[in-house]
């Protein structure tokens, strides 16, 4: 059996204590994207709180030993936000922060997308969208096999749904009735070229999942003590595969970075990075 | 030669003798009845993964159960695996992870389903794949064991495998079938035919027509494309100074081409390819389209005395 969350649900100073963390997380997403002069901040900074969320409550893993037979797997599809995974992997020791200056680096473990042969609690290598449904479901069905209670977890974006794909997974997880396979919809709006209404409609995400037999849970994607509730609601989902529509901002925290289309992969200049600085709370005003 | 069966039931034969091994796992896209992979799926249910009519889940199905310790073979038809050619290189291969892809019905040799179905450039396309391994057996005995030989293979694969009757060229010849060697026929000196799948017989009978006109082939069977058995090729050029490849593939990219880059890098000797043109199949019986795409016996042995005349 799965031991008890690595935090303790519903008590105000562990929410504090997970937004405090997202807050380091979102300074170390914009240096790395300032550092390299390159990257995503938007969807990395879109994701951090559901991504804080997830690791602080229910995800069972251990940063000492990243290749645990026994873990809960977590796959980033939405591979080139991968500043807000190492961000948050250095955060929680899987990785060290001098890691975190490798991001784009020759020979670095933070390769610019998610690598789980380059960098350790990386269980998917990512980057291309549509992929990680799949990956997931595979996971998923090893552990159901095994007789394990090991769940997969799968990241996806919103505008990440546009690829078939993810449609085909959708259906099997369905299909075979995998209630250990989770999916995080990071619903920023936001994809590369423009708004994603602009790029190609969604639609009413949470009738086509649901359409396609799976549980529906919706949160706003900000709110810690909401996400951590609704993360707890989608994991405790065992009937079938169970999916979080988490509404979100691309660039959240950063003002000029917010809902941002330019922002989805470009990098901030030095005086935009202070300014970020400051609004992160990392360096007075 | 002694009688004739389909390459895809030797596929279908292995994944069931693999079956007492807890690790294996089979996937299907709606084509199990065809690729064979049913066999297994009768016997053993719980650990077949049907996909729907989803190529592009299914490998990254398997991906994912290969990370967490399994060893999933996955199929359907040649053609529809090229769908998931960028799952296979993003999510199987880059990572490295042990998936076995088997592509039935490759070739133009597939028939009267026409060129749809005639996958004419899968080897070429899994052979740029770094650290994927790409085979296309001549028979039924060897489809066989090569595919129980992938449960342990250290890396991902592609297997082509032929929807028609192919002769048995390796009944009480087993122990000379092994992933990456290639398999000397006969050991004429006078041009070298190395040749893969269904023309692996057709070589054979070339190198009968020859012999009547006193001509020594040394014929090979490279069912592994990649990694290519170099050696093997060196050997040939020492010996015969010329080379044939035979293939129903595309001229592009498969074992003709693979072999020319090896020359090219190594010991240079006349080449002549035998393999589909640079075109689309049609819709005709197997032999027939041999014939279409210059794939015969007279094809290859001509083929032979040009190479032997560019020595």
């Amino acid at each position: 059996m799965k031991g008890p969350p690595t935090a303790l649900l519903g008590m105000s100073h562990d929410i504090a204590m997970l937004e405090e963390r997202a807050r380091r997380c979102r300074v170390e997403i914009v240096r790395m994207v300032h550092r390299a002069q390159a990257g995503h901040p938007g969807g990395s900074l879109s994701e951090i709180d559901l991504l804080v969320g997830l690791y602080g409550t229910v995800l069972n893993v251990r940063p000492d030993e990243p290749s645990w037979p026994g873990r809960d797997r977590f796959v980033l599809s939405k591979g080139h936000a991968s500043p807000g995974m190492y961000a948050l992997l250095a955060d929680l020791g899987f990785i060290t922060h001098e890691d975190l200056t490798t991001y784009r680096v020759k020979g670095g473990v933070c390769q610019g997308h998610v690598d789980m042969k380059w960098c350790p609690g990386v269980d998917f290598s990512a980057g291309s969208l549509g992929m990680g449904l799949s990956f997931g479901l595979g996971c998923a069905l090893a552990a159901r096999l095994d007789g394990s209670q090991r769940k997969a977890w799968v990241m996806m974006g919103d505008g990440e749904v546009q690829e078939g794909s993810v449609w085909e997974a959708a259906m099997a997880a369905h299909h075979h009735s995998v209630g250990n396979l989770k999916a995080i919809v990071d619903v920023n709006g936001i994809q590369n070229d423009d708004f994603c209404e602009v790029q190609m409609q969604l639609n009413d995400l949470a009738a086509t999942w649901a359409s396609f037999g799976w549980s529906v849970t919706t949160v706003d994607g900000h709110n810690m003590a909401d996400i951590v509730e609704a993360l707890a609601k989608v994991d405790a989902v065992d009937d079938r595969p169970a999916v979080l529509l988490a509404s979100t901002v691309k660039g959240k925290g950063v003002s000029y970075m917010e809902n941002n289309p330019a922002f989805h992969g470009a990098a901030p200049n030095n005086e935009q990075f202070e300014t970020a600085m400051v609004e992160l709370g990392e360096v007075a005003a | 030669m002694s009688g004739m069966a389909a390459t895809r039931d030797g596929y279908g034969k292995a994944l069931l003798e693999l079956a007492d091994d807890s690790r294996v796992v089979v996937l299907e896209a709606d084509l199990g009845k065809s690729t064979k992979s049913q066999v297994f799926r009768k016997a053993h249910p719980e650990r077949t993964i049907s996909c729907g009519i989803g190529e592009q889940n299914m490998l990254l199905t398997a991906a994912g159960l290969a990370s967490s310790g399994y060893v999933p073979f996955a199929s359907t038809f040649a053609i529809f695996t090229e769908r998931a050619f960028e799952q296979m290189r993003n999510g199987v291969a880059r990572p490295g992870l042990r998936v076995h892809l088997c592509g039935s019905h490759g070739g133009t040799h597939t028939g009267t389903d026409g060129s749809s179905a005639q996958s004419i450039e899968d080897l070429a396309i899994y052979r740029t794949l770094p650290g994927v391994t790409v085979m296309h057996p001549a028979d039924e005995v060897s489809t066989r064991l090569l595919t129980k030989q992938l449960v342990d293979h250290p890396s991902p694969s592609y297997t082509r495998t032929a929807r028609n009757k192919t002769p048995l060229l390796y009944e009480g010849r087993e122990e000379e079938v092994i992933i990456g060697k290639g398999i000397v026929h006969s050991e004429g000196a006078d041009v070298g035919i190395v040749a893969c799948g269904v023309m692996v017989s057709k070589a054979l009978e070339a190198a009968e027509a020859l012999a009547s006109e006193g001509i020594q082939a040394m014929v090979v069977d490279m069912h592994t494309i990649k990694p290519l058995d170099g050696a093997l090729i060196d050997a040939i050029v020492e010996r015969c100074g010329c080379l044939v490849t035979a293939e129903d593939h595309s001229v592009i990219g498969g074992l003709g081409g693979a072999v020319a880059e090896h020359l090219a890098a190594n010991k240079p000797a006349p080449l002549e390819r035998v393999g589909v043109p640079d075109r689309f199949g049609e819709s005709a019986e197997a032999e027939e389209m041999l014939e279409i795409m210059g794939l015969t016996v007279h094809d290859v042995a001509n083929a032979a005395k040009r190479a032997m005349a560019r020595r």
